[in-house]
């Protein structure tokens, strides 16, 4: 998708930075901002690049690294923690042979960490894109990667 | 005005502006809280949490920085748990800091420092872990460098970059424990779109930002300051120089600097190297056979006296011609155009102003009376509505265009860019309207036949200030909209609202520079900016007018002392009987009533053998001058050149006698910046030994020819000089101070003007001037099909004499460059930065090639300030019949690759 076809559907008011940067990020190949679509988005919205910057490195959902077609966010709020956050933490770092926000090699899956996702019953809780998976425990999230790369070999 | 209030801190009572900030009226009145985020000279931030205080009434803790003074405040700004929440963001601080203190160029006046000394903080009684992993430091900017191990995160540098300079390059990156600062994307800084004008570190209050090339060259309790005015461009900054021994260490802006208000730029910042320079001329220089010998200073004094004197006799005085210096002082200046016009007994005395503001002065004192920037500087920030043309500001005059930012930025003004080049104040513009090169008469008609036609202009102020409005509306009546769109290729809807804009606001202001002045029309250009002011009533107030920005340190002072052909000091005519008679008895001498050549004609004449000898002192036309080939020509043929410089320059290299002079940081004397305001100079270093100054040397040559001069110091000669120029007839040393006086000032009771024609124009009247579009004298055709034009960039100044000899603008531009578009380089298979052949009917020069779209397609853009790919080979000498202005911004030229 064309980033100045996604920028023109919003105004050029500054508060619309932070959708448009979503939105741009969301239609881009390895689910990251790029240099040049930062320096488009800061001419588009008046904004020099450093203040686009300072927002990007604010908000973690932003990335300015590429990532996996998969983004697994594990919860690291209180209630999460107590009930093994930690653990499941480990058991993806072990599954899939990565480190905290690094990405695989097959480009399929970033991990990541996040603050509460609003599941607590749930816990410990983890998200893939926009899909909450809870009660984790290691057959679970075995069965959930494993899921997923059949869903990519799938297609 | 405000209204004073009664607030109370501590119980002391305090009278103060309803409004005013509270930490600052507290400081002010002598109760020192601290602070390390809070900056007189941005918004507040409150992020430090240092300058907590307690208010009546209010719950808990509140930064005082972000309080605004009301009536009957009652404040506690000093008790125990205050000084212990205080005591302890120190140590917080400290623990995260690291304590390079003792090789730390910061050190003593440095504000951590301060604190931990005041709340007795060592890394031994810390509760905390100290930090002893660090971060590198990034110093990859060629003038600066960022610690982030010393960074406080205070955001004093954001502040300044986007609220003061009006860049906002840099940010802050990442976030909680791990948040620095970082410019664009947070790569390095020296990728980064920073042009280093060092504002971030004279906001730092730690040492995580400093000059990189300060580092090691001395601790502060051995430096010792001088205050004096920055050498480059005519907005005049007043600088402090730090030095220790003979050597200058940094720079920094004045704050309370009447024109810069502690702003500087790059230049101004870093750009002092040349002055201790090896290359300095360190004694006089005598060609014998082609080549250099050093001579003594009487020696060469005398081969001069008796050459001038011998041609004089020989030739007549008009056989000879001098080219004073807009980078001289005023005295120097005027000591020059008395020695050429008294002692030689010519009038052929000019200076390279010619080449930059000619038509100015012959437009605007046409139109208004009076050839100068009709407000100052600061007023800019307040303008409703800023039109600049011609004016690449953020390069030109990296200063002023601070002030036009904040217009933008913090005061919502409109801004309209009128310029070829998609240059930078575009991304801040409203409007931009791209003309055609040279095509500036027709636009500024074409919006006042939109003014006029809509019935936009001020009636009131036509009828009462002006004359020859009927006359001029004729003209304008021709300059539709559509037919303005096919000559200028601006659309014509853009035409029109910068019409309404620029007659809608309440005080519009125009800024113009070169790129309305050199042009074979550039008289016309700048009597139709006159116009449109007086059309609409935009002159002659606060806020509003007609603004030449003069390109160098004196230029303005330089002219205004009488350094140019047809005026003495004060623009007093040398045609007028009456003045000349002033002047003859002032000086005691008869004096010439021709009016005398300018650059271009002295070459000319040179060229033909007419002039037989010249002098000429601080200029460079061997890279200044249109036309260098016959410059060359035109220097070779003379049978006697003097020139005075503080480096052997191009044009020294061809002198029989090379005399070496002062730079501005050994001197005192006076420049007038470009909002008419003299300044005084300080010395800050001892001159190299051999030199002279100009003035001393001048004096020396014209006793030595037989017409005395003594003057004990420029003090003395600016008293002269006052006495004979009226517009100058109050300005003496001792009035001068740290704020100087902006002219006219007319006796020692004047305050000086900060506006000009405010009630009544200088020459009574504002003047209508009827104005048809001529197009330029040479434009693209076959053999030569791409346009081309020449101008300044940020890094180098004029002819490169200073700036190529300081490093750190060498490193951000290392050498010559065209500009060229992305059509010309597709059509010719350019790559970026591969080298290209540019010629034109005159001449042809090797660069290397930059593809921007900058420049408009089927254009060509080049810096002057490269020697050895001189733009000014390939420029056109064709001059403005008017002003003598030579047409520097169009020519025909052609690339190719090499």
């Amino acid at each position: 998708m064309n980033v100045d076809k996604i920028l023109k559907r919003y105004n050029s008011d500054r508060e619309n930075l932070i959708q448009a940067l979503h939105d741009i990020q969301d239609n881009t190949e390895g689910n990251y901002l790029r240099t040049g679509d930062l320096k488009k988005a800061a001419d588009y919205f008046h904004m020099s690049l450093s203040e686009i910057n300072g927002v990007v490195e604010f908000y973690s959902m932003f990335s300015k690294k590429p990532r996996g077609k998969y983004i697994i966010r594990v919860c690291q709020s209180p209630p999460c923690y107590i009930k093994g956050a930690f653990n499941v933490l480990g058991e993806l770092k072990n599954l899939l042979g990565i480190d905290l926000n690094d990405t695989t090699k097959d480009k399929l899956f970033t991990l990541e960490t996040t603050s509460c996702l609003g599941a607590c019953d749930e816990a410990p809780v983890m998200s893939v894109n926009n899909i909450i998976y809870g009660k984790l425990n290691t057959e679970k999230i075995k069965n959930i990667i494993k899921h997923y790369r059949e869903e990519k070999r799938g297609k | 005005m405000t209204k004073k209030v009664k607030i109370y801190v501590d119980n002391k009572e305090i009278l103060a502006e309803e409004g005013a900030n509270l930490l600052q009226v507290a400081r002010d009145s002598g109760i020192d809280i601290p602070g390390l985020c809070y900056y007189e000279k941005v918004t507040p931030t409150g992020s430090c949490r240092l300058c907590l205080v307690k208010i009546e009434g209010e719950n808990g803790m509140i930064p005082s920085c972000t309080i605004k003074v009301r009536d009957g405040l009652k404040v506690t700004a000093f008790d125990n748990e205050l000084e212990d929440v205080r005591k302890t963001i120190v140590e917080l601080l400290i623990s995260e800091h690291k304590l390079g203190c003792m090789t730390c160029d910061t050190a003593s006046s440095c504000a951590l420092e301060d604190l931990a000394y005041r709340y007795n903080v060592t890394v031994d009684n810390l509760p905390y872990d100290v930090k002893n992993e660090f971060e590198p430091v990034d110093d990859s900017s060629p003038v600066l460098a960022y610690d982030p191990n010393k960074c406080i995160v205070c955001g004093r540098c954001v502040k300044a970059c986007y609220e003061i300079q009006g860049k906002g390059i840099i940010d802050f990156i990442g976030r909680g424990i791990e948040t620095r600062i970082g410019a664009d994307l947070g790569d390095l800084w020296g990728n980064s779109a920073c042009d280093g004008c060092g504002e971030c570190i004279q906001a730092c209050p730690v040492g995580a930002l400093f000059e990189k090339a300060s580092q090691g060259k001395g601790r502060k309790w051995e430096i010792e300051k001088v205050e004096t005015i920055c050498p480059y461009c005519g907005v005049g900054c007043r600088i402090e120089v730090e030095k220790k021994g003979n050597e200058i260490v940094r720079i920094n802006g004045v704050d309370k600097g009447p024109a810069n208000e502690g702003r500087l730029c790059v230049k101004g910042r870093f750009g002092y190297e040349y002055e201790m320079s090896e290359e300095r001329l360190t004694t006089p220089l005598i060609k014998e056979k082609g080549k250099f010998r050093r001579a003594s200073w009487s020696e060469a004094l005398d081969i001069v006296a008796d050459r001038f004197a011998a041609i004089k006799k020989n030739y007549g005085s008009d056989s000879i011609a001098g080219l004073a210096s807009a980078k001289c002082t005023n005295e120097e200046n005027y000591i020059f155009q008395k020695f050429m016009r008294a002692a030689i007994g010519t009038n052929n005395v000019d200076h390279c102003a010619r080449l930059c503001h000619a038509s100015t002065v012959a437009g605007l004192a046409r139109a208004f009376g009076s050839g100068a920037m009709t407000n100052s500087i600061k007023e800019f920030e307040f303008a409703d509505c800023i039109l600049v043309t011609g004016s690449n500001t953020t390069e030109t005059h990296p200063v002023i265009a601070t002030y036009i930012k904040n217009a933008v930025l913090k005061h919502g003004a409109k801004l309209i860019v009128v310029d070829p080049r998609k240059i930078d104040l575009v991304k801040y513009a409203t409007l931009w309207l791209r003309q055609k090169n040279g095509t500036d008469v027709a636009w500024a008609n074409g919006m006042m036949n939109v003014i006029v036609n809509e019935n936009l202009q001020d009636g009131k102020f036509i009828a009462n200030r002006t004359e020859g409005f009927e006359e001029f509306k004729k003209v304008i009546e021709e300059y539709t909209p559509e037919r303005v769109e096919k000559i200028t290729g601006i659309p014509k809807e853009k035409i029109i609202e910068a019409a309404r804009m620029y007659a809608g606001a309440a005080n519009s202001s125009i800024v113009f520079s070169m790129g309305i002045t050199q042009h074979v029309t550039g008289t016309d250009n700048v009597l139709s900016l006159a116009n449109l002011a007086l059309l609409t009533g935009n002159v002659g107030k606060l806020y509003s007018g007609v603004n030449p920005l003069r390109g160098q340190n004196n230029v303005q002072g330089a002219c205004d002392l009488g350094s140019l052909p047809n005026v003495y000091p004060g623009y007093q005519k040398v045609k007028d009987p009456k003045i000349k008679e002033k002047f003859e008895k002032k000086w005691h001498v008869k004096l010439d009533d021709k009016v005398g050549l300018s650059v271009v004609e002295m070459m000319n004449a040179a060229h033909e053998g007419k002039v037989k000898a010249m002098y000429i002192m601080g200029e460079n036309p061997m890279v200044s001058d249109p036309n260098l080939n016959h410059v060359e020509e035109a220097l070779k043929n003379l049978d006697f050149l003097v020139v005075q410089d503080i480096f052997l320059t191009e044009t020294a290299q061809l002198a029989d006698v090379v005399l070496p002079a002062y730079s501005s940081f050994e001197k005192s004397g006076t420049f007038t910046n470009t909002e008419r305001r003299i300044q005084l100079l300080n010395p800050v270093l001892r001159a190299p030994e051999g030199a002279k100054e100009d003035w001393e040397i001048i004096q020396e040559i014209s006793t030595k020819m037989g017409y005395k001069m003594h003057y004990n110091n420029q003090g003395e000669i600016m008293d002269e000089a006052a006495d004979v120029s009226p517009i100058y007839g109050g300005i003496h040393f001792n009035r001068l101070g740290k704020k100087g006086l902006q002219w006219p000032c007319r006796d020692d009771k004047d305050p000086g003007t900060v506006f000009l024609h405010e009630g009544k124009f200088s020459r009574g009247l504002g003047h209508f001037s009827p104005v048809d579009y001529i197009p330029p004298a040479e434009l693209p055709d076959k053999e030569y099909p791409y346009l081309l034009s020449t101008g300044r960039m940020l890094f180098h100044y004029h002819t490169g004499t200073m700036t190529r000899k300081v490093t750190a603008l060498n490193d951000f531009e290392p050498g010559p460059y065209a500009e060229i578009s992305p059509e010309i380089a597709k059509k010719l298979k350019i790559k970026e930065g591969e080298s290209i052949r540019v010629s034109s009917r005159r001449g042809s020069i090797i660069t290397k090639a930059r593809i921007t779209e900058r420049v408009a397609p089927e254009s060509v853009f080049i810096p002057f300030h490269f020697a050895e790919a001189a733009a000014n080979k390939l420029t056109n000498d064709v001059l403005d019949p008017i002003a003598k202005i030579p047409e520097l911004k169009v020519a025909a030229c052609k690339v190719e690759k090499i």
